[in-house]
């Protein structure tokens, strides 16, 4: 056995820094709390790496398997014997996995943050973030427990919220911070629920004996039903409602556009590359009981996902705001993930779905992260968000260029890049299991290429623009991240996936089908032609396009009206039947009783208190006639 | 020689002592005279424990000894009364008892 105890300091560092930083950093180093933050990641950047290697390559198999290891365990809440909260540190290939990603795009965004945030007021408090949201993150992906899941998913939720509302002082980006809590926080309330029903059938929370796929939690776990589906079913849907609302999923995917005010930097870590993913990674971790003991519930996650990155495909297409553009395409291809795992099965083979879920879940959080990083050192330039105010960009950031056209090309999955192999992977798992998601998906594959094409057309190509002053390269320190998640973005692609992070831990064999890989390449070649020709140069055909298709067009910029739907739902129909009433019962009912005692012992008070006179002598003529009306009383009347 | 003078003599004398302190102290309003209805009220309580000692249980000696008690307790009582009274009148340069009514509400 190989000794992995030191894994504990992987979240408990960043959790040191975020104190550190936060209590000291205003006061003692505002300039050099960012040096220090990204010093304490790179040191677990590095850890993560030894801990990767060491697992995947070094660590013993049984039966040609991976094992689950819980590298550290402690008893946090002990309620009874049986009923205990443990807090611990699991590895298994996703955790690991999770540990390479998450600690790769963390330290890439702080780098860049550096030279991103520069100057910014509220510099420190920005890196103390950082390092709780990374905290957070990593505690959640080594969860050994439920439990221990949930609270690590509302800390990241918290960190979000923190990190969205940054600039504070925004009303926007206040608004979207609430939003992106209160969407997500309802959402978690599904995943509560679920947690509640799960641990009260199997008894336990902890991940190895709830996943194993022989024992009693997935063999017996689902006895009873309700509305004819198993209770298991219905606890793992409701698990699965809370990685809707983190993941971003139709419908609780309204707060992730909105969560674009928040730093670039910001988005690119949390919106695109690590907490959106944690729903991908919630149900994989769960993935066997998904398998085995609620089929229907991972249809639903199959179905929920292909609408998702569909419907956020469309609107990708239509809209101007770049970061809004890559937020709706983080949604799409979450949803591809999710897909992936919905129309996986357990064991071998039949598990390519969840491999090449785990798969696109890490190349995209290298092409994401560096679409998204790449979005900033334009928006840092140019001080816009709206590509219609761009163009013709190539020239003044040559740096930024290159690698934004490696990242779309990599979305678009042109191969050899690494979005080829994993787009591949899921078609080929969607098309073994269920052809009308294949051709959903294939549909998705063409849309991605056109609107991350439109996007880098226009921003790089299009229309000369006068801008007020010439746009210059970012610095180095925002440069040389870009060019390491490129490279990233290129390699990850050769990773051997399945032999590393499969269902059952056990390596398969794939290949590149060609019957699924050469029309896909297509399509998505078809997509970037039509960009191509679209907005290469500056043309009439977008116009003319948007007038002719004037209605769906209108639908589509207005996000098919999700917000106002969501608006109308909460102020006209629960504000007004439920949360008037009750507020009315409490103005006028519970309030004023309250106030009606208050009021009538003031009125008395104020009466009676002439009583307190001040003069002795009126004291002491009561106090005589009491003694002698209770001798009276004595005497005459008490025989 | 108590047979000369009945018991109640001595109550109906105590009685007018106690009642007249008690008028004294509610209608007077100089401090000075307050306290001195008060001595009176004190000493008719005096008088009735002489009385019902040597009348009722003229072996024992408790009533003697509880007048003594309050004579001593009276002394030292108006010698703190006086001391209030002096600071009184330093700070409200009167001491008639319808002025001093800082304590209301």
């Amino acid at each position: 056995m190989i000794n992995f105890s030191y894994t504990i300091w992987i979240p408990l560092l960043p959790l040191l820094m975020f104190l550190f930083l936060g209590l000291a950093g205003h006061k003692y180093f505002p300039k050099l709390s960012g040096i220090i933050g990204t010093c304490g990641l790179a040191i677990i950047t590095i850890l993560s790496y030894i801990t990767a290697y060491k697992y995947f390559f070094t660590s013993e198999k049984i039966d040609g398997a991976f094992q689950k290891l819980t590298a550290f365990n402690m008893v946090w809440l002990q309620f009874t014997d049986k009923l205990h909260i443990d807090l611990g540190v699991l590895l298994d290939p996703i955790s690991v996995m999770m540990l390479v990603v998450i600690t790769t795009v963390s330290l890439m965004v702080h780098i860049y943050s550096l030279g991103y945030m520069k100057g910014e007021k509220g510099f420190e408090r920005f890196f103390a973030f950082l390092s709780l949201f990374s905290f957070s993150m990593l505690g959640l992906v080594l969860a050994t427990n439920i439990f221990q899941m949930y609270i690590f998913w509302e800390l990241v939720g918290v960190s979000s919220f923190l990190l969205i509302g940054f600039y504070y002082q925004k009303p926007s980006a206040v608004r979207a911070s609430k939003k992106a809590f209160i969407v997500t926080r309802f959402a978690d309330l599904g995943f509560l629920i679920g947690i509640l029903i799960l641990s009260f059938n199997t008894k336990t929370f902890d991940f190895i004996t709830l996943t194993n796929p022989t024992g009693t939690a997935i063999t017996q776990g689902g006895g009873a039903a309700f509305l004819g589906l198993s209770i298991m079913t219905w606890s793992m849907i409701f698990v699965f409602m809370g990685g809707v609302g983190k993941s971003a999923m139709f419908p609780f995917h309204i707060w992730l556009p909105d969560a674009m005010e928040g730093p670039t930097p910001v988005s690119a870590l949390i919106h695109a590359a690590t907490m959106v993913v944690a729903g991908v990674y919630l149900v994989a971790r769960m993935f066997p009981i998904y398998s085995i003991a609620a089929p229907v519930a991972l249809e639903v996650v199959a179905y929920v996902g292909a609408f998702s990155s569909l419907f956020a495909a469309v609107i990708a297409c239509t809209q101007t705001d770049i970061k809004r553009v890559l937020a709706y395409s983080t949604m799409s291809q979450i949803g591809y993930m999710m897909l992936a795992l919905g129309v996986s099965g357990y064991g071998g083979h039949e598990g390519l779905g969840y491999m090449a879920s785990m798969f696109h879940l890490f190349t995209h959080a290298m092409f994401k992260a560096l679409l998204f990083l790449g979005a900033g050192a334009i928006i840092h330039a140019v001080h816009t968000n709206h590509m219609t105010e761009m163009g013709g960009l190539r020239k003044y950031l040559p740096i930024t260029h290159m690698t934004f056209l490696i990242a779309c090309l990599t979305i678009a999955g042109i191969p050899p890049l690494s979005g080829f192999f994993s787009k591949d992977e899921i078609l080929a798992a969607a098309f073994e299991h269920n052809k009308i998601l294949f051709a959903v998906e294939y549909a998705v594959a063409g849309l991605t290429a056109f609107y991350m094409f439109r996007l880098y057309f226009s921003i790089f190509w299009g229309k000369e623009t006068h801008y007020h002053h010439t746009p210059h390269e970012a610095p180095y320190t925002m440069t040389i991240p870009l060019m390491i998640l490129a490279f990233g973005a290129i390699v990850a692609g050769f990773i051997p996936f399945n032999k590393l992070v499969t269902s059952d831990g056990k390596a398969f064999e794939s290949e590149i089908e060609l019957m699924i890989a050469i029309p896909s390449v297509l399509i998505g070649l078809l997509g970037i032609g039509i960009a191509y020709i679209m907005y290469k140069k500056e043309s009439a055909i977008p116009d003319k396009l948007a007038t002719t298709f004037k209605y769906s067009y209108k639908w589509a910029y207005n996000k098919f009206y999700m917000d106002e739907v969501y608006l109308f739902v909460t102020k006209k129909i629960i504000f007004r039947y439920i949360s008037d009433p009750v507020a009315w019962f409490d103005r006028h009912v519970v309030d004023a009783t309250m106030n009606g005692i208050a009021t009538v012992t003031q009125t008395v008070s104020f009466r009676i208190r002439g009583l307190q006179s001040g003069q002795l002598q009126k004291y002491a003529f009561v106090f005589v006639s009491g003694a002698i009306m209770l001798a009276i009383l004595f005497i005459y009347l008490w025989k | 020689m108590s047979s000369g003078i009945p018991l109640q003599y001595f109550l109906i004398l105590a009685t007018i002592m106690f009642f007249a302190g008690v008028y004294g102290f509610l209608t007077r309003r100089n401090l000075i005279t307050i306290l001195m209805s008060v001595e009176l009220i004190l000493n008719s309580v005096n008088i009735n424990f002489l009385a019902f000692n040597r009348y009722l249980f003229p072996h024992k000696l408790e009533g003697m000894f509880f007048s003594i008690f309050v004579i001593a307790v009276a002394a030292s009582e108006a010698a703190v009364a006086i001391a209030i009274i002096i600071n009184i009148y330093r700070r409200f340069t009167t001491i008639n008892v319808e002025d001093v009514n800082e304590m209301k509400f």
